[in-house]
């Protein structure tokens, strides 16, 4: 038989795995994926960044499993339990399964994107983002930029840190109209029903494109996805209608950078900067300050913000800038209290 | 004797021969030839991860993985029983049809309908002891997932519909109507806006089998089930009359109903079974593993299950061994991305090679043509 010729490269791989377990006593940092997958130009590959960032910065190791469906969040976070010093899990709806692994394994440091525990859970440090405060920027702007006086926006799934861009925006451009008194419209989502657009997943770009293509027919030129990789078939469809008559606006990171190939669609992007607070919780752990609990980002800390307009720099009014820039004031000093 | 019957006749008496004592070619086909499958596609699978820049020291890494989180360890073995049960129990259901000659592509929507009623019942009833408890809501799965196939073969049998598109439809009907179920106040849960189900209640949950050694360990009750619905169906296709009758339509349906055979009634019976085999699936996952149903929660299971069933033959045992191939390469899949960090797509690429290939055993015999003697052995059981 050819037993022989079989063991050949299991006795290599053998060695191989041998080499690499010395360098397992370096820090690990793990972290799981939402659906979506850790290239999504967006939500994942953020928090994602914020591991590249710190094994850059300090030389850890870093992991990361995707999830393809919920069914995967558990055995994904059970099957790094004990390799990694410290588990991110990196959405909303990873909450459930996060509590019950760190219930069930009191030593594990975890810590999650987008999910806030009451009462707090000791060995989980939650990552909550005041979205709306940026969104709210991105509506104002959205109102002062479009020529159909109608804007729209569409979600990913109906959950807190979805909606939460979706409410920030429509109260943006509310207030713009309270301010100029004029009438621009929000499609896609209503903040006092909780009703909206939602394509029920984090994954087709084909729903993207459709979704965007709906509100487009229905008078939208400017569109705000909130649904992670879905927004870029929403740019694809952008990117063939030409910026005149559709503009996307980004969400989670500036995707004028990380979708370079149709970067010329954004207007800007409202930045949730999850690569920081991943960052500081891994170093926290490292450093031995971890401490479960809540960390917010808001516009006063840099936790999100709106990233710059790049080409579409010349097309923003000089006048239109510096409002916003003192509506982000405002904000960070209270003087205007966005939802409230 | 003409000389073509005398052909005939020495190919007969082969055939005889062969089914008395296992020649050689039988053994080639049930071992060595998955064996070499294997070996196939793990060559191939390297050769596409070198084509996309993983390196050797990777891909030697990622074969260990796959290897050591599939059978390496408890814990694997854990992950590998729990991703499997559900695949053998849809694969079975899929397998009956194939047997009695009907394609159910619904294996989906079935896990998905019979997974809602369980976790209706499971989430509902507070206060009933777990053997009363668990077993209603089993019991919900496997009424409303047969129930849902039936539809489809009672389609069949007063229309002429044809079942594969009328489960392709009841399956797109499925998704939709989860994410609607999901949205009703009794049964989504308090305080979220998405479409997510209330938590089935310990009462209903099937127990985990080694909790005691270490709580992540997630292999559980479901496995048990399993076992006793291989047996259920190998009993039924092979030692009643009713599984007779399957068989027989499923070779010839015009002989079985000239036979007296009432080929309408099969059609629903079988679907019934396989429908209800797919809802103990969908019942299996929520009680199991999820405790709660989200959209999209079958995860594939009731699509996988086809493959399953084709690469099992349709054959109970070889059901389960296919679901168990399966839920090994899930299991030790993840694996391979925790260790060498090898990206979920590649995976799946390697993982559908290894089927591919096993379930091409003549492509098999084609690129290693030394070391088979005997011809492949015939397909059918």
């Amino acid at each position: 038989m050819d037993f022989k010729r079989l063991a050949k490269p299991a006795l290599l791989a053998g060695m191989m795995v041998l080499g690499s377990a010395a360098s397992a006593l370096a820090f690990t940092a793990c972290q799981v994926t939402d659906t979506g997958g850790i290239d999504d130009n967006g939500f994942n590959q953020t928090a994602w960044k914020g591991v590249t960032d710190a094994m850059a910065e300090h030389g850890i190791e870093g992991r990361f499993l995707e999830s393809q469906a919920a069914t995967d969040y558990e055995p994904n976070i059970n099957s790094l339990l004990g390799g990694c010093d410290i588990i991110i899990t990196v959405g909303f709806l990873m909450g459930d399964a996060t509590a019950a692994a760190a219930q069930a394994n009191p030593d594990q440091k975890f810590s999650i994107v987008d999910y806030a525990y009451d009462p707090t859970i000791p060995n989980v440090l939650g990552q909550v983002f005041a979205t709306d405060q940026a969104a709210f920027l991105a509506g104002y702007l959205a109102a002062g930029m479009t020529k159909s006086g109608t804007v729209g926006t569409f979600g990913g799934i109906n959950i807190p840190p979805v909606t939460v861009f979706m409410d920030g925006f429509a109260w943006g451009v509310d207030y713009y109209n309270q301010q100029k008194g004029t009438s621009v419209t929000v499609l896609g989502w209503d903040p006092d029903t909780k009703e909206g657009l939602f394509t029920n997943n984090f994954e087709s770009l084909d729903d993207g494109r459709t979704f965007a293509q709906n509100l487009y027919d229905e008078g939208a030129d400017i569109v705000l996805p909130v649904a992670g990789p879905v927004g870029l078939g929403s740019a694809a469809l952008a990117d063939e209608l030409g910026t005149d008559n559709l503009k996307i606006i980004g969400v989670d990171a500036d995707q004028y950078l990380t979708n370079p190939e149709k970067q010329g669609v954004y207007l800007t992007s409202i930045l949730k900067q999850m690569d920081a607070t991943v960052k500081s919780a891994i170093e926290a752990a490292m450093d031995g300050t971890f401490a479960g609990g809540l960390e917010v980002g808001t516009l006063e800390n840099a936790g999100v913000g709106l990233a710059p307009y790049h080409d579409m720099d010349s097309a923003v009014p000089a006048e239109l800038k510096s409002e916003i820039e003192t509506i982000k004031q405002q904000i960070i000093d209270g003087t205007i209290s966005v939802g409230m | 004797m003409s000389e073509q019957q005398q052909a005939q006749t020495e190919k007969l008496a082969h055939q005889l021969l062969q089914r008395a004592a296992p020649s050689r070619t039988v053994y080639e086909d049930l071992i060595i030839v998955p064996v070499f499958a294997i070996v196939a596609a793990l060559i191939l699978g390297g050769l596409v991860m070198l084509a996309t820049n993983v390196s050797l020291e990777a891909i030697g890494k990622s074969y260990v993985a796959l290897i050591y989180g599939s059978v390496g360890s408890l814990g694997a073995w854990s992950e590998t029983l729990t991703a499997a049960t559900p695949l053998v129990l849809a694969g079975l259901g899929v397998a009956m049809g194939f047997r009695a000659g009907f394609f159910n592509i619904g294996a989906e929507g079935q896990v998905l309908m019979g997974g809602m009623a369980a976790v209706i019942a499971g989430f509902s009833f507070a206060g009933l002891p777990i053997y009363i408890h668990l077993p209603l809501a089993l019991m919900a799965g496997i009424l409303v997932g047969g129930f849902y196939a039936g539809i489809a073969g009672w389609l069949r049998a007063a229309t002429g519909a044809h079942e594969v598109i009328s489960t392709i439809m009841l399956n797109l009907i499925s998704y939709r109507l989860v994410d609607y179920l999901l949205k009703v106040p009794f049964i989504q849960k308090s305080g979220r806006s998405d479409p997510i189900s209330n938590a089935v209640l310990d009462s209903a949950q099937l127990p985990r089998l080694l909790d005691w050694i270490d709580p992540n360990l997630r292999v559980h009750g479901g496995l048990i089930i399993m076992l006793l619905a291989v047996w259920f169906c190998y009993w039924l296709l092979f030692k009643t009359t009713i599984g007779f009758e399957f068989r027989a339509s499923g070779e010839n349906a015009d002989a079985a109903r000239f036979a007296g055979m009432r080929s309408g009634l099969i059609v629903v019976l079988v679907m019934a079974l396989a429908g209800a085999l797919a809802g103990l699936a969908g019942a299996n996952q929520v009680l199991g593993v999820l405790e709660r149903a989200s959209p999209g929660f079958s995860a594939g299971i009731g699509f996988n299950a086809i493959s399953v069933a084709l690469l099992g033959r349709s054959h109970p045992i070889g059901v389960l061994i296919a679901g168990l191939l399966f839920g090994a390469l899930e299991a030790g899949g993840r694996q391979m991305q925790v260790d060498a960090g090898v990206s979920l797509d590649l995976i799946g690429i390697v993982q559908s090679l290894i089927i591919a290939f096993i379930a091409a055993p003549l492509l098999v015999r084609a690129v290693f043509p030394w070391g088979f003697r005997g011809k492949a052995a015939s397909r059918k059981e």
